[in-house]
C-alpha cells in the first residue's frame, strides 16, 4: 500500500521524523510512507506493538495517541509528531506494571497474548476517562479489538478487576 | 507419593509466561529482526486450477536489492503432514490446486522491494476447468479432470468403509429409524498473529528456522526431505504462537522457501504472511455433508447408529487422511451403542486445503448426531437430557468400534449443566423466540499413535537441577497460548515442593529440547506431563537419599514441600531444596534426567482403527440459551453453560480459559464464520471484516463448570482441555433454536436467511451427493469387554 497523503510528500522519500513515545523524544530517518505501526515496529524496535491485518479491522496494533487508542496500521508515523505515543511498553512506569497488566496476568485473561497489547491500550484509555465501567462499557470500548483466545470472559473480568484495584 | 493435597496443581496461579505477554516482551516470530535480514514474497496463482506451462524470473532477479528468486524447479521435492498422502510442493511445479498456490519466491532487501520483484515474474498458466464442491469431485472421474495424478480414483483422495455390529440386524429391530441431512460448512483459524517464518543458512551449514508453528518436530522432518539436507544439521526453533487451533500444524510453503532463500542468498529471511494470504493457507474446518441413520428402542435406547461423511478437502491432502476417519470415530464414546457403521469420503476441490480445526474432524459429525438425538427425544416424548443420560458410557469399557474408556464425567457434566441452567424449568417453557438447547460431547487426550510410525516416544523431558536451586525443564513443546509451558513449570514445581518462579522452562527448540510432537489433538498436558513426572521420578530418589542421610530421617517420612525437603511428621526438620541440590551434586556429579511418554498401547488391529484412541477422553455438554427473531431471523445468545470432565484441573484458570475460547470459537461457528468462494474459485471473503467472528459484542456469558474426574492415566489425573468443550455448544445452538422457534436447521452457520427461510417453509433439506461406498471392513467388537485400570 503506498498511502497517497499530504502532497509536499513523496511516496518512499525519507524524512526525519522527531516523535514523542512513551514520554521520551526519539528521532529516525524514515520513509513518509511508513504507518506508524512500521515506525514502530522496525525503526524504534518497540516490537510490543503487534499487526493482525494491516488493514484496521482487528484493533491488534492499537496505540495511544494523546490517550486515544488509534489504530496505527492506518496512521502515518509522519502524522504522529508533535502527539505523545503511548506503546505497551510504556505501561510499565517505574519498574511497576500497571494495574490492567497485573489483573490480565492474575486472571488468565492472556492467552497467546498477540491481542494484548492493543486490547491492554484501549482498556488504559477507557479507565482514563470512565474509571468505574459497567461491563456493557467495557464490551463497547474492546468491541473493535478481536481476541481469538480467551472467548473475552476474562478480558472483561480484568478490567473490572483493575477498574476496582 | 503427593497423593494427599497439592501446592501448585489446581491452584489458579498466573501462567509463567502472562506478565511478558502483558508487557509486549514476548517475541513472536514477526518480531525478529536479524542483522542484514531480507525479505521475502510469494507469488501466489490468480487461478484455482491451471498447469503452469513456463515461469520467467529474469526481470525479477535483475532488479536492484533482489536476491534471489525461486520456483517450483528448485523444490521439486513433495511434502505434507501425512506420510502416505504427500501431495504438496513448496512452489508448484507443473500444476497450481486453489486460487493462492504458491508459484514462485523472491527475497529482497526490503518488502516493499520484494513484493514489486513479483510484479515482475511472468508466468504462463494453461487454465483449467476448477472443481468447487464436493458434488463435482465426485462427479469428475475422468482422468483429464484429475487434480492430483497419485490418488487412485479420480479427484477422491480417501475412501473409508467400517460397520461395527451387524447394522442391517440392529435397524430391523429398532422401534424407530430416523434419518436426516446436515451440512457444516467450513471455516478457518483466523489466529490473530499472521503466518511467519525466518530462515538463515549459516556459514558453518547450517540451517536454523524460527517459525510460528505449532508441530516444530514435523516441520523439522519436512524441511530435510524437501531441502535434502541431513536433519542433524538443521534447527527449528517455534516461536511462541500467537493462535494456532490447529491452523500451523502443517509444514507450509513459506517455511521451507524462506530456507531455501536464505541457501541461495546467505542471509537471514524472513516472511510474513498478509492476511489475505492466511485465507489461502486456510487448514481449516472442512465443509462436511452428513447422512445420519438412528436406531432407536421405545423407551429412546439406542439400537444402531450410521454415518455417512462427504468431506470436501480443498486442494491438497494435508490432515485429510486423518480427518476422514475422525468424522466417524467418536460417536461411539458418549452412549452406548450396540452396533454402528461408517462411510466416509474425502475429495479433492480446487479451493485451499482443509485441515485440522480445533475438535479435526469431530464437530461436524457431532453437529448431526446431537440434532439427532434431539429430535428422537422430541418424537419419543423424552427429555432429550434423560435420553442420554439412561445410556451413557461406563467407564472402564471397550466401545463397540473397539475404543476404551477410562475414565467419565459425562454424567456428572449432564447433571451440573441442568441444574445450572435451570433446564427442567426452560426446556420447551420458555415463550415463542426464547429457548434452550442441550447437547454433549468427547474428544481425545491427545492422538494414540504418532503421525508417522515409529516406536520412539510421543513426548520427552529433560530436567537439570542448578546448584542455586533452581531448576530448568526442557521440553519440545510449543506454548501456543494454552499453556503448555506453565504446565511443565507445574508438574515439575508440584513434584519438588517448590514455586513454579524457580523453574526456568526451555521450549520448541529442535536443538535445545527433546521431541515433543506438537501442540495438536489435545496431548500436549497428558503427554508432556507424564515425561516431566517421569523425569522428577528420576531425580527425587537421589535428593531424598542425601537429604535423608543429612537429616538423619528414614526416606518414608521424607517430602518435598515449601521449597524444602523435610520431615512429614515433623515438618520442622528440613533441609533447603538448593542444599539438597548442592548435596546431591556432590555425591552423584551433575544433576539431570530425562523422561519420556508412550500413550497406551492401541488395543484394535483393523485399518483405520489408528484414529480414535487416545490416553483418555474428555467429556463436555452445554446447554445455550438465546433469544431468536421470527420476523428479522436474528440469534442474539443470552447464555452459554458448559460443563467439561478435564480429568483434573491442573489449573483452573487455564482450564476455564480453554472452555470459554471454546465455546466462543463454537459460537462463531454456529452463527456467522465460513469460508467461502465465487463461482470463479476465488476466496468470497478474505480479510477480518468480511468473514465475519464474534466481537465483545456477540459474546455471550459464559459460565464453565468443570467436572473433575481424576484420570488414572493423566499427569495428576488431567485430561485434555483446549478442543473438547466446542464440540457441544454447536448442536446446542440449533437445538436452542428449535426450541426457541421450532424449526429445525440442519446447517450451519445458523444465518438469519437459513431461519426467515426455514419459518416460511422454504429452507431445502441438505443435499446428499449420490457415491457407492466400497463393502465395508466388518470388526466385531468384544463381547463387553472389561479393560483393567492402568496401575
Amino acid at each position: 500500500m503506498t498511502p497517497k497523503t499530504k502532497k509536499n510528500l513523496t511516496p518512499g522519500g525519507k524524512r526525519l521524523l522527531r516523535l514523542k513515545v512513551n514520554g521520551e523524544i526519539r528521532e529516525v530517518a524514515t520513509e513518509t510512507n511508513k504507518t506508524l505501526l512500521e515506525v514502530l515496529r522496525e525503526d524504534l524496535g518497540l516490537t510490543g506493538t503487534k499487526h493482525g491485518c494491516e488493514l484496521g479491522e482487528c484493533g491488534t496494533c492499537a496505540v495511544l495517541i494523546d490517550g486515544t487508542p488509534v489504530l496505527s496500521c492506518l496512521a502515518l508515523g509522519v502524522e504522529s509528531e508533535g502527539s505523545e505515543i503511548t506503546t505497551v511498553e510504556g505501561l510499565i512506569q517505574g519498574g511497576r506494571p500497571h494495574r490492567l497488566q497485573r489483573a490480565f496476568a492474575d486472571l488468565g485473561a492472556t492467552q497467546c497474548g498477540y491481542c494484548i497489547p492493543g486490547i491492554l491500550l484501549t482498556a488504559k484509555a477507557l479507565l482514563d476517562k470512565n474509571p468505574h465501567p459497567s461491563r456493557d462499557e467495557i464490551r463497547q470500548a474492546l468491541s473493535g479489538n478481536l481476541c481469538r483466545c480467551t472467548g473475552y470472559t476474562k478480558i472483561l473480568q480484568a478490567v473490572e478487576l483493575a477498574a476496582r484495584s | 507419593m503427593k497423593t494427599k493435597s497439592f501446592s501448585v496443581i489446581g491452584k489458579a496461579l498466573p501462567k509463567i509466561d502472562a506478565m511478558a505477554k502483558c508487557a509486549g516482551e514476548t517475541i513472536f516470530a514477526d518480531d525478529l529482526y536479524l542483522p542484514r535480514m531480507l525479505y521475502a514474497k510469494l507469488l501466489r496463482s490468480p487461478h484455482p486450477h491451471a498447469r503452469v506451462l513456463g515461469i520467467r524470473a529474469e526481470r525479477a532477479l535483475a532488479l536492484d536489492g533482489v536476491y534471489a528468486v525461486i520456483t517450483g524447479k528448485d523444490l521439486p521435492e513433495k511434502f505434507g503432514i501425512m506420510p502416505s498422502t504427500q501431495d504438496e510442493e513448496a512452489l508448484a511445479v507443473d500444476k497450481v490446486r486453489y486460487a493462492g498456490d504458491p508459484v514462485a519466491a523472491v527475497a529482497a532487501a526490503t518488502e516493499s522491494l520484494a513484493e514489486r520483484a513479483l510484479g515482475a515474474i511472468d508466468v504462463e498458466y494453461k487454465v483449467l476447468q476448477p472443481i468447487l464442491s464436493i458434488e463435482e469431485a465426485l462427479a469428475s472421474t475422468a482422468e483429464s479432470q484429475r487434480i492430483h495424478a497419485w490418488n487412485r480414483r479420480a479427484n477422491i483422495q480417501k475412501v473409508v468403509s467400517l460397520e461395527f455390529g451387524d447394522v442391517g440386524d440392529a435397524f430391523a429391530q429398532s422401534d424407530h429409524v430416523f434419518e436426516g441431512t446436515f451440512f457444516y460448512q467450513g471455516n478457518t483459524h483466523l489466529p490473530m498473529e499472521q503466518y511467519c517464518a525466518v530462515g538463515f543458512y549459516g556459514p558453518d551449514d547450517k540451517l536454523t528456522v524460527w517459525s510460528s508453528t505449532q508441530t516444530p518436530h514435523y516441520l523439522h522432518r519436512a524441511l530435510a526431505k524437501v531441502l535434502g539436507i541431513s536433519a542433524s544439521r538443521i534447527r527449528v526453533i517455534a516461536t511462541p504462537v500467537g493462535g494456532g487451533f490447529g491452523g500451523k500444524s502443517d509444514p507450509f510453503s513459506h517455511e521451507i522457501c524462506v530456507a531455501k532463500l536464505s541457501m541461495i542468498a546467505r542471509r537471514p529471511v524472513k516472511i510474513t504472511l498478509t492476511r489475505e494470504e492466511s485465507f489461502y493457507v486456510h487448514r481449516g474446518r472442512h465443509p462436511v455433508k452428513m447422512w445420519v441413520k438412528t436406531g432407536v428402542k421405545e423407551d429412546g435406547t439406542l439400537a444402531a447408529m450410521q454415518f455417512k461423511t462427504f468431506l470436501d478437502g480443498g486442494g491438497y491432502s494435508s490432515y485429510g487422511l486423518a480427518t476422514v476417519y475422525y468424522t466417524g470415530a467418536l460417536q461411539t464414546v458418549t452412549y452406548q451403542l450396540p452396533a454402528y457403521k461408517f462411510d466416509g469420503v474425502r475429495v479433492f476441490t480446487n479451493k485451499p486445503p482443509c485441515g485440522p480445526k480445533r475438535g479435526h474432524g469431530t464437530p461436524q459429525p457431532r453437529f448431526a448426531m446431537e440434532i439427532q438425538l434431539d429430535e428422537i427425544a422430541e418424537k419419543l416424548g423424552i427429555d432429550p437430557i434423560d435420553l442420554r443420560l439412561k445410556q451413557l458410557v461406563e467407564p472402564d469399557t471397550v466401545t463397540v468400534n473397539g475404543l476404551r474408556v477410562s475414565t467419565t464425567g459425562l454424567r456428572e457434566c449432564c447433571e451440573r449443566v441442568a441444574e445450572r441452567a435451570e433446564w427442567k424449568k426452560k426446556f420447551r417453557h420458555l415463550p415463542f423466540g426464547h429457548g434452550v438447547g442441550f447437547a454433549a460431547s468427547a474428544y481425545i487426550s491427545g492422538a494414540g499413535l504418532p503421525i508417522y510410525w515409529n516406536d520412539m516416544p510421543h513426548s520427552g523431558v529433560q530436567i537439570k537441577l542448578d546448584r542455586s536451586g533452581g531448576v530448568t525443564v526442557f521440553c519440545g513443546s510449543i506454548d501456543i497460548g494454552q499453556g503448555s509451558d506453565s504446565i511443565l513449570a507445574y508438574a515439575v514445581a508440584e513434584e519438588f515442593g517448590i514455586n513454579p518462579a524457580d523453574i526456568r522452562v526451555v521450549t520448541a527448540d529442535t536443538d535445545l529440547t527433546p521431541v515433543d510432537l506438537g501442540s495438536y489433538s489435545s496431548r500436549v498436558t497428558v503427554m508432556t506431563g507424564n515425561a516431566a513426572l517421569q523425569a522428577c521420578g528420576k531425580l527425587k530418589p537421589m535428593l531424598l537419599e542425601v537429604a535423608g542421610e543429612a537429616l538423619e530421617i528414614p526416606a518414608h517420612d521424607l517430602e518435598f514441600a515449601d521449597g524444602k525437603i523435610r520431615s512429614a511428621s515433623l515438618p520442622e526438620r528440613g533441609i533447603a531444596f538448593a542444599d539438597c541440590v548442592q548435596k546431591a551434586e556432590g555425591k552423584f556429579g551433575t544433576l539431570g534426567a530425562t523422561g519420556s511418554y508412550w500413550p497406551p498401547k492401541n488395543p484394535r488391529d483393523f485399518k483405520g482403527s489408528g484414529v480414535g484412541p487416545t490416553p483418555a477422553y474428555s467429556y463436555s455438554t452445554s446447554i445455550v440459551e438465546l433469544h431468536c427473531d421470527g420476523a428479522t431471523g436474528q440469534i442474539k445468545i443470552d447464555k452459554v453453560w458448559i460443563a467439561h470432565d478435564c480429568g483434573r484441573a491442573f489449573n483452573p484458570l487455564l482450564v476455564e480459559g480453554q472452555t470459554e475460547g471454546s465455546v466462543y470459537m463454537a459460537l462463531g461457528e454456529a452463527l456467522m464464520e465460513e469460508q467461502i468462494f465465487r463461482k470463479n474459485g476465488l476466496h468470497k471473503i478474505p480479510s477480518i471484516l468480511e468473514y465475519k467472528s464474534p466481537t465483545t459484542l456477540e459474546t455471550p456469558e459464559i459460565e464453565t463448570i468443570l467436572v473433575e474426574t481424576n484420570d488414572p492415566e493423566g499427569p495428576f489425573g488431567a485430561k485434555e482441555a483446549g478442543q473438547g468443550p466446542l464440540l457441544p455448544v454447536v448442536p446446542a445452538v440449533a437445538n436452542a433454536v428449535y426450541d426457541a422457534i421450532g424449526v429445525r436447521i440442519h446447517d450451519v452457520p445458523i444465518t438469519p436467511d437459513k431461519i426467515l427461510r426455514a419459518l416460511e417453509g422454504r429452507l431445502k433439506p441438505v443435499s446428499i451427493p449420490e457415491f457407492q461406498f466400497p463393502p465395508p471392513i466388518k470388526w466385531q467388537p468384544g463381547e463387553g469387554v472389561e479393560v483393567a485400570q492402568k496401575s
